[in-house]
């Protein structure tokens, strides 16, 4: 959308290619025809309110949400037809699942993202691979400890640190610090500049920058199922999130203006954004 | 004379040593599947598809008069059959939706009962003929019975632990395991068709109506001991396997039920493991579990926050 004169030979590859994507679920149109091109090497951030589709779009483009129209490309592979090589692609979902039956230690959990489609087992060494993952992570003393003991945030830092065991190529997050503390916050930003600084790809889902601020190198920014801003991470304003920021606006009964977007969700501005 | 000569004799016995044989691999394999069923919370699913079997033993039987052979020939395979697709059934049911599924596994359980007791009617069997398939019938197991458990029982196992890290990524996060590019559907189905084994393997030593206990029973006793999932497996492998043989020997000296002495045998250990695990558990006046994290907010100092505690700035 926003490309800019850059010579496309010069240009990394396409690692996510999304056409024309559209998404039914019942009668509800949640994607609304998204096109998103993100290259090698770069941070995306994917933003928007609560129901715009964010998460749907990433769930499209892992495969655990069937697209209704278009298509997606994940390194090169389509989802439809080709093989995907979903061992060089790193998936962290919302949340830690409902608690299973049987309780299972963090390093089980990070095991598992081990597998992929060409294997079914666990390799050699998979130990002290699992070890350097949960390392990465802030969590190696925890290894054995027992997913439903430890605190929200750790859970979080363990699914992270299921979709890092298998070293990809891209990492694909859904609001990864959704409900994590400051520190957590922290320690979550310098994993994903350290992945970033190797060259992995990252398409991150947020509520707000927040910490992840300087890392991002593209902002995509959902409205009701469609893309209504592609291009620099707009700065947030330097108060927006201190902690002396009251989280106060104004609520007016009389709906003021009835669809375009009145403020860019990003930076606060009343300028318009939508292209 | 005394307990060990008695025992000595019980593993002369040919009958007791095809029954000691069948327990041991039954009471090893079932809790294997029952780990993943209750990792899905489908503790009871192996009931539903006992009730579904029952159908089969009493189809096996309607083929076996048919064609004139002894009725209890095709019982077994009839079984087999029949588990296997219900259980696949089940498996479908579940994919497609929530909100229909509880319905219709329910419907499929109560049609497996009725199915089995209006066939074996027709078959010229009475309802007598399927108790020992309901209840489990362990002290007339045959040579090739005996052969019969032993390649299911080693097909259950090669598939429940060969395949764990597979089954455990798809039973604990089906949309993870998605994103894995993992075979889910293919995988699930491994599941439901290893189940449906289980339970006709079982069938022999606990019966139908018991067989779920043998799963399920030794699963909850072995997560009263540990929080790990290979750890609860293989635990309640070996707590199945000492149930079994238990119980198998009790009733070679008492005249009472295999199954149902195996299965109370398993209550009561889940209940011994239940009343003595917070005895063992217990570690210190309440640990803090989480000491390493740091205060999430400043404090002022005051009576209730030391100065000298480090806050998070």
């Amino acid at each position: 959308m926003t490309e800019r004169s850059t010579e496309p030979s010069t240009r990394p590859e396409p690692v996510i290619e999304v056409e024309r994507l559209h998404v039914h679920a019942g009668a509800s149109h949640i994607l609304r025809g998204i096109d998103l091109t993100v290259r090698k090497g770069e941070a995306v951030a994917l933003l928007g309110a609560n129901g715009s589709g964010k998460s749907t779009l990433v769930r499209a483009l892992v495969g655990t949400v069937a697209p209704s129209h278009g298509t997606v490309r994940l390194l090169g592979a389509g989802l439809d037809a080709d093989r995907v090589p979903w061992e060089r692609i790193g998936y962290v979902p919302q949340r830690a699942g409902a608690r299973t039956g049987v309780p299972s230690t963090a390093a089980e959990v990070v095991a598992s993202g081990l597998l992929s489609g060409r294997r079914w087992w666990l390799p050699r060494g998979w130990r002290a691979r699992v070890r350097t993952a949960l390392d990465e992570v802030g969590l190696a003393d925890r290894a054995s400890s027992a997913m439903h003991v430890l605190s929200g945030g750790q859970q979080q830092r363990v699914l992270i640190a299921r979709a890092l065991v298998r070293d990809p190529d891209v990492l694909v997050l859904d609001e990864p610090v959704a409900g994590v503390d400051r520190p957590s916050q922290e320690a979550f930003a310098a994993s994903v500049r350290r992945l970033v600084g190797r060259g992995v790809t990252v398409l991150v889902v947020l509520h707000e920058l927040g910490e992840l601020t300087e890392l991002v190198t593209r902002a995509v920014v959902l409205r009701h199922g469609r893309v209504v801003h592609d291009g620099a991470p707009p700065r947030p304003r330097a108060a927006h999130d201190a902690v002396s920021h009251r989280h106060v606006h104004p609520h007016d009964d009389e709906a003021r203006r009835p669809a375009p977007l009145t403020q860019n969700p990003v930076n606060g501005s009343t300028e318009e954004v939508a292209s | 004379m005394n307990l060990l000569t008695e025992l000595g004799w019980m593993l002369t016995d040919p009958f007791m040593q095809r029954a000691l044989l069948a327990a041991l691999l039954v009471g090893a394999s079932a809790p294997v599947v029952g780990t993943y069923l209750v990792q899905r919370r489908l503790s009871l699913l192996g009931d539903g598809i006992g009730h579904i079997a029952l159908t089969g033993v009493a189809l096996g039987w309607l083929i076996g008069a048919a064609l004139g052979v002894a009725p209890e020939a095709f019982a077994v395979p009839g079984a087999v059959v029949a588990a296997v697709a219900g259980a696949l059934a089940i498996e479908l049911v579940r994919r497609r939706g929530r909100t229909s599924g509880d319905l219709a596994l329910a419907i499929m359980f109560y049609g497996g009962i009725a199915g089995g007791v209006l066939l074996i009617g027709i078959a010229g069997g009475s309802n007598g003929n399927l108790m020992q398939y309901l209840f489990g019938s362990i002290s007339t197991v045959s040579g090739s019975d005996l052969v019969l458990t032993v390649v299911l029982s080693a097909l259950i196992l090669v598939v429940g632990i060969g395949l764990r890290a597979a089954l455990f990524s798809v039973s604990h996060d089906e949309e993870f395991a998605v994103a894995s590019g993992l075979p889910v559907w293919l995988l699930n189905a491994m599941v439901a068709v290893v189940s449906a084994l289980t339970v006709t393997v079982a069938m022999r030593v606990v019966g139908l109506l018991l067989v779920s206990a043998l799963m399920i029973v030794p699963v909850a006793v072995a997560q009263q001991l540990t929080h790990s999932f290979a750890r609860t497996m293989g635990t309640a492998s070996v707590v199945g396997v000492v149930v079994c043989v238990t119980g198998l020997t009790i009733t070679y000296f008492q005249d009472v039920s295999p199954g149902a002495t195996i299965v109370v045998l398993a209550i009561a250990v889940y209940a011994v493991a239940a009343a003595v695990r917070p005895l063992v558990a217990r570690r210190g006046p309440a640990a803090d579990p989480h000491p390493d994290l740091p205060d999430d907010v400043e404090l002022p100092p005051g009576p209730r926050a030391r100065t000298d505690q480090e806050v998070c700035t």
